[in-house]
């Protein structure tokens, strides 16, 4: 019949899409696809990607999954199921810590850790607030690249974590001394 | 993080109106009197976001203006970049600094490389251009001797870098796996998981390497190699099997708390250590009994430990019940874990329950009966206000749906549909709905409607899938005719009313739907004139909310239904409008329609109603182009190159050399026009079919001793149970409940004193009756009686396929006298090797003539190669593009020049060539005509260098035949010549008589079809004459090609004409040898040499016209590739293989 054609048509395009499906390039899968902070007034605060994503994609995604994440209720699940991925998300005060992770990952963990990577800004900033984040937020960056690495967890001694940050930190500080000296000098 | 005080944005201004330091802890450290401390106030001092954007607006030129300034310091350098990176966070763009990033990261000290790292990693991505001038820096990095510095290469390569550049540091990293400091050697670990990641090739060569950081005396380094291992295990886990043990281990000190207390959390030992180590072996024991044996007491263990006091410990619980149940069950241990779900399911903390049905749903396929368990609160969770709870509870649903409770969870599927708004959930719901309801659909009514809701709702953002399988399923019917018409005729009439309908807006894919329906079968309807249908379509079509592929599907509707409908002024004014539309596509249609309705007779043999399925015959070589081509060329044309031809040229001046003697690359054009009308043959469905698989699982499952709380009719009360909750707490199984089945149950119940439960609750039981029906063990009895005429109800009817294949041989009998015996018309439709095999002792008897002694050469043994050049020259129209070089593979000394003289002298040879003459092919002998005196019967003689056909009449009587003759009419795509010597004298008694007729295609073509007569004289009467006609095949004429690779090589590249074809299987790797050898008996192509998962096949179009075959298996089926020296060729060689393994 005459109709059928449309019907090949579509099968057509299921060919070229199962086809041309192998014949991409496979992006590296990663556990975590990114981790944002962001305040209940809808600031972003931190935006770690741990899949290349395009600047254009990436505001998208932010100002979606903020506004899912902010009309949640206070009881809810901490576990949200967005595009396909599956969101983890926990508010520590004003802010909201959201982890995207992929769906057949375990969410508790993640949930965990956002946790200790709250810990561990708590410990290095002494009773960490937004404001701190606000400020420092190199710091915070920081302190994420020496627990999460490529989006995995590297350490879960909080001991050696914070060990590295502040042996950076501790060059960083001399180093600083330093330059105030030259600076004098000159 | 009870200790964090809530300092809101709102309390900020205030604060730095105070302009000192000293606000609290927090203000102390804030650095004020940076220029970021500054940006950030600004920024948060403002109220509009217009004013927000002009401050950054300056703020960025400004930083533009200072980091391109040649005397800006490191320093100034280092503090603009994390302006940079804190506009870029507020959505704004900074990309002139990136270039800045990089400088900073290569020529700061420490503190300014670190941020000159972090913004790198922030702004770029893996394939941004700019990081190639990075990777200088990382490599100087990685080889200084200060170990911060060395930390921030590892931790940018892990982050991001460019894949091509990993050979520059790949050995610097590998060599820091021997760092005497545990931090570096970890993060050398994870940067190279990260290039296993994007390059697994480049790494291989480490393996041995990852087994030493397994074993390394650092936990963190083990822990990071787990990384790998776990990715390893996950594409091959046969490889790693010997490590069970190893990770057993680990685990084990890891339970039993070896570890340092450092890598405690909360008091729980380094839990993502072991959920690392839960999912490797999950992946170990996966179907491996032997492997999971090794790891059952661990398992046990970690179940044991696990003290639920922390959420932490719920995180290993879960994955220790997902090992569990991946890997080979032991009775044991499922009994715990499932116990260990019902903590969850039952938990008044949201996450759990979540969790809980997230583990139900993965446990289901397994052990249906634990849904039965927690049907309760399945129940409840229905209708949790988060809807996150409702959509894993349906997602559990879906897995547990059969043909008697389909209808409840679709119901409920679709109270959600309609609820959500997100894209994504909706694609994925309709999907299942629309699975579910072609599988367990229960009546004709129910499925239309369902479907209908799956269009309105899913409209255009569903998989294009669900609706073309519909149509599918509609056109290709079941295996009960009157079934095919009542949905059909529902499916009509359910789309009739729709569109009547006033203001109603429908999905342009579900009006695509109709119209095919409504044009294809709105004939069955007796009360509906064809005139007012193609009225509502029009009607649609005027609307201007329709998109121009559904006007195209609106006029081929409209179309179908006008030679129905003679007089319609619809189509007339249908014709005015659209002849001057403006989409080309519509345009076209509407002028093919035009010309359609001015010849009604054609109209009607083009557009028969109710053919959807049957298959067009198209010229798919164009062959009626031919002349032109030819006329073309003689002008001085250029021949055509296909796409691929034209693209090699062109690579080949790019490239000096090509090492690749020839490659696949599938270009869509070679697809086109090669499917069948309906496109069946490809679109097979890709849609997720786990839970197929899944519930298959479950229906073998033995069930028995389960405890059953709800039949069909509802809640099964055992006689002095008081109500529902006792039975879930009490554990010991409910004897009475057991050996009900549902009839008792039914009638029990109304026995059964009422219970005092409040009208919800029992509503919600009622539910539960409804959804959990056919999960527990007695239901299965009844399932088992039942399930094949309801489960199955849209079973795809398999038949359309097998006369598909047999397609050739099917319309053959269509033309052949209706008189031949059906045993013959079966015996036919055998290929050539059965009918060759079954030849042996009866038929022999069949054909008394010595037509084998004509064959001077099995054809299979027969070398053909130096017949090449000769033929090129005797069949000329076979090249059409005859001025490219053909090559010629050096003539075969056994080639047998005599092969093609007529041998008739040889015939007192008949018995010494007997014994050879086995090895000949030939088909079984068919009647093709017959009258009261004499019968005809042909067979073909497939001989190396000809078709030959051989037509014997015979009397009936055993009379003599007087004087017959035999007279071919002359055919288009192929000459026919007698063969002398086939005129015996009046054999055998003279009651029957031979001819023998040589054919040789001229061009080639798919079917054709041989006419002719046959006049002879009665001995009483006059003559008399009969006609009649065979069928003919191209495979008639195709012989196997016997040449080496090499000269496959040689043939392969001077050809200019190919066409691909990509053939859907289901274990491609496993069908490549069978498929190879269907074409090698179907088709008789010779398979030439067979390396890894490609196959060389050749053949040749007698007389010699030579093509080639190139199939490889790949992911989804099997690719093949024809060339050839003669235009339509491969065309039709394609046709005919994809036929024969399809239909093997």
């Amino acid at each position: 019949g005459l109709g059928g054609q449309g019907v090949g048509e579509d099968s057509f395009r299921v060919w070229e899409r199962t086809f041309c499906r192998g014949s991409r390039p496979r992006s590296p899968r990663v556990r975590m696809r990114f981790m944002l902070l962001f305040s209940r007034q809808g600031k972003l605060r931190l935006q770690k990607w741990y899949l290349a994503t395009s600047d254009k994609e990436r505001k998208k995604m932010v100002r979606e999954l903020m506004q899912v994440v902010l009309a949640r209720k206070p009881k809810m699940c901490s576990f949200l199921e967005w595009r396909d991925l599956k969101v983890v998300y926990k508010r520590y005060a004003s802010l909201y810590f959201c982890c995207a992770i992929e769906g057949q990952d375990n969410e508790l963990i993640t949930l965990e850790l956002i946790h200790r990577y709250v810990e561990l800004l708590d410990k290095y900033f002494g009773s960490v607030c937004e404001l701190d984040i606000i400020f420092n937020f190199e710091k915070a960056y920081f302190i994420l690249d020496e627990f999460l690495m490529g989006g995995d967890v590297q350490d879960t001694s909080k001991k050696s974590v914070l060990k590295a940050i502040e042996q950076a930190d501790l060059l960083q500080e001399v180093r600083a001394r330093d330059d105030e000296e030259e600076e004098q000098e000159e | 993080m009870s200790d964090i005080v809530e300092r809101t944005l709102t309390a900020l201004p205030g604060l730095f109106l105070q302009g000192q330091p000293g606000g609290g802890p927090a203000a102390a450290k804030a650095p004020f009197s940076s220029r970021l401390g500054g940006l950030v106030r600004g920024v948060t001092a403002l109220t509009s976001k217009h004013e927000e954007e002009k401050l950054i607006q300056q703020e960025l030129s400004s930083l533009k203006a200072t980091v391109s300034a040649p005397t800006t310091t490191l320093k100034t350098m280092k503090e603009c970049m994390v302006r940079l990176i804190y506009c870029e966070m507020l959505g704004y763009d900074a990309s002139f600094g990136y270039i800045h990033a990089i400088k900073l990261a290569q020529q700061g000290n420490l503190l300014e490389k670190r941020v000159g790292y972090l913004a790198v990693s922030l702004f770029l991505h893996e394939s941004h251009e700019l990081l190639l001038l990075l990777v200088n820096t990382v490599v100087k990095d990685l080889q200084s001797t200060n170990l911060v510095e060395v930390c921030m290469a590892l931790t940018i390569v892990s982050q991001i870098f460019p894949r091509e550049m990993i050979p520059a540091v790949l050995p610097l990293i590998e060599d820091k796996l021997q760092h005497s400091k545990e931090i570096i050697r970890r993060k050398a670990v994870l940067a190279l998981y990260k290039f296993h990641l994007i390059a697994p090739n480049q790494v291989q060569h480490i393996h041995v390497k990852f087994r030493k950081a397994l074993c390394d005396r650092d936990v963190g380094v083990m822990a990071a190699s787990l990384h790998i291992y776990l990715r390893m295990i996950k594409e091959n886990s046969s490889g790693y099997k010997d490590l069970t043990g190893s990770f057993v281990t680990i685990l084990k000190q890891v339970v039993g708390g070896k570890l340092p207390v450092d890598f405690n959390y909360h008091n729980v030992p380094a839990p993502w250590l072991q959920i690392q180590l839960l999912r490797i072996l999950g992946l170990l024991g996966k179907d491996d009994q032997r492997t999971s044996e090794l790891m059952y007491d661990v398992l046990d263990e970690s179940l044991r430990r696990a003290e639920l006091s922390h959420n932490v410990t719920y995180a290993i619980l879960f994955e220790c019940v997902h090992t569990i149940y991946s890997v080979y069950p032991k009775s044991e241990l499922l009994e715990k874990a499932a116990k260990c779900i019902g903590k969850f399911v039952l938990s008044p903390k949201i996450n759990l329950k979540y969790l809980g049905l997230k583990a139900l749903t993965y446990v289901v396929q397994r052990d249906p009966t634990l849904a039965l368990q927690h049907q309760m609160t399945i129940i409840e969770c229905l209708d949790h206000p988060d809807p996150i709870i409702k959509r894993e509870t349906l997602e559990l649903l879906y897995r547990i749906t059969n043909s008697q409770n389909v209808t409840v969870i679709v119901q409920k599927m679709l109270e959600y549909l309609h609820q959500s708004k997100e894209e994504y959930i909706i694609v994925n719901l309709v999907g299942k709905i629309a699975e579910l309801a072609e599988k367990y659909a229960p009546d004709n009514a129910w499925f239309i409607q369902t479907m209908n809701a799956v269009f309105s709702v899913g409209g255009d953002v569903m998989h294009p899938d669900i609706s073309s399988n519909f149509l599918r399923l509609l056109a290709e019917g079941f295996d009960d005719e009157t079934e095919d018409r009542q949905l059909r005729v529902y499916a009509v009439q359910s789309y009739l009313s729709l569109l009547d309908v006033e203001n109603a807006f429908y999905p342009q894919r579900f009006l695509q739907v109709m119209s095919w329906v409504l044009g294809e079968y709105s004939y069955l309807l007796d009360n509906e004139k064809p005139e007012e249908v193609i009225n509502r379509l029009f009607k649609l079509l005027m609307s201007d909310s329709i998109s121009s592929e559904t006007k195209a599907w609106l006029i081929a509707a409209v179309t179908k239904l006008t030679p129905q409908a003679q007089t319609s002024s619809t189509v007339e004014r249908l014709i005015q409008e659209f002849t001057v539309s403006l989409d080309t596509c519509v345009r076209q249609h509407t002028f093919e329609l035009k010309h359609l309705h001015e010849n009604v007779e054609v109209m009607k043999n083009l557009l028969p109603v109710n053919k959807s399925c049957e298959d067009l015959v198209v010229d798919a070589s164009l062959s009626f182009l031919d002349g032109y081509v030819a006329e073309r060329l003689s002008q001085g044309a250029a021949p055509y190159k296909p796409h691929h031809q034209r693209q090699e040229e062109k690579l080949s001046q790019e490239k000096v050399l090509n090492f690749e003697p020839y490659g696949l690359s599938f270009s869509s054009s070679g697809f086109t026009g090669r499917q069948s009308p309906a496109g069946i043959s490809l679109g097979s469905d890709i849609s997720g079919n786990s839970a197929e698989t899944g519930l298959k699982e479950t229906n073998s499952l033995k069930l028995e001793g389960v405890k059953k709380l709800w039949g069909k009719e509802g809640y099964l009360p055992k006689k002095e149970s008081k109500a529902g909750e006792e039975m879930e707490a009490s554990p010991a199984p409910l004897e009475n409940a057991v050996s009900e089945n549902m009839d008792q149950a039914g009638t029990r119940r109304d026995q059964a004193p009422v219970l005092a439960q409040s009208k919800e609750e029992k509503e919600k039981q009622l539910l539960a009756s409804s959804l959990f029906v056919g999960l527990g063990s007695e239901s299965q009895i009844n399932l088992l009686g039942k399930a094949d005429n309801v489960s199955h109800k849209f079973r795809r009817k398999s038949k359309v396929k097998e006369a598909k294949s047999g397609e050739a041989a099917s319309a053959r009998d269509l033309t052949c006298s209706s008189l031949h015996s059906p045993s013959h018309v079966a015996h036919e439709e055998n290929d050539y090797l059965t009918a060759l095999q079954d030849r042996g002792s009866a038929e022999a008897e069949e054909f008394p003539l010595g037509s084998e002694l004509l064959d001077p050469e099995s054809v299979s043994e027969l070398p053909v190669v130096g017949k090449l050049s000769d033929c090129a020259l005797s069949a000329p129209s076979l090249f059409a593009d005859s001025d490219m070089e053909v090559f010629h593979p050096p003539s075969s000394a056994a080639a047998s020049a005599s092969a093609a003289a007529p041998v008739t002298a040889e015939i007192a040879l008949a018995s010494s060539f007997l014994e050879e003459t086995t090895e000949d092919v030939r088909s079984g002998r068919v009647e093709v005509c017959s009258d009261e005196t004499v019968t005809m019967s042909s067979y073909k003689l497939w001989k190396d260098d000809c078709l030959l056909m051989v037509w014997s009449v015979a009397t009936k009587s055993g009379s003599e035949l007087k004087s017959a003759n035999l007279d071919i009419f002359p055919a288009e795509n192929f000459k026919t010549s007698e063969q002398p010597g086939c005129c015996l004298p009046a054999a055998e008694a003279g009651s029957t008589k031979t001819f023998q007729y040589r054919l040789q295609v001229e061009r080639p073509f798919t079917e054709e079809t041989l006419s002719g007569s046959v006049s002879y004289q009665r001995v009483d009467t006059h003559a008399v004459q009969l006609e009649f006609s065979v069928n003919l095949s191209l495979l008639d004429f195709i012989r196997p090609l016997k040449i080496s690779t090499e000269d496959f090589g040689k043939l392969w590249l001077s050809f200019a004409n190919d066409v691909k074809q990509n053939i859907k299987m289901s274990e491609p790797q496993a069908a490549l040898p069978s498929a190879l050898k269907t074409l090698q008996e179907k088709v008789r192509l010779h398979v030439v040499d067979v390396r890894g998962n490609e196959g060389l096949l050749a053949c040749r179009l007698l007389p010699s016209t030579p093509s080639l075959l190139h199939c490889r298996v790949h992911a989804d089926g099997l690719a093949l590739w024809f060339r050839s020296s003669c235009p339509a060729l491969p065309d039709c060689l394609s046709y005919q293989c994809q036929k024969a393994i399809e239909g093997s």
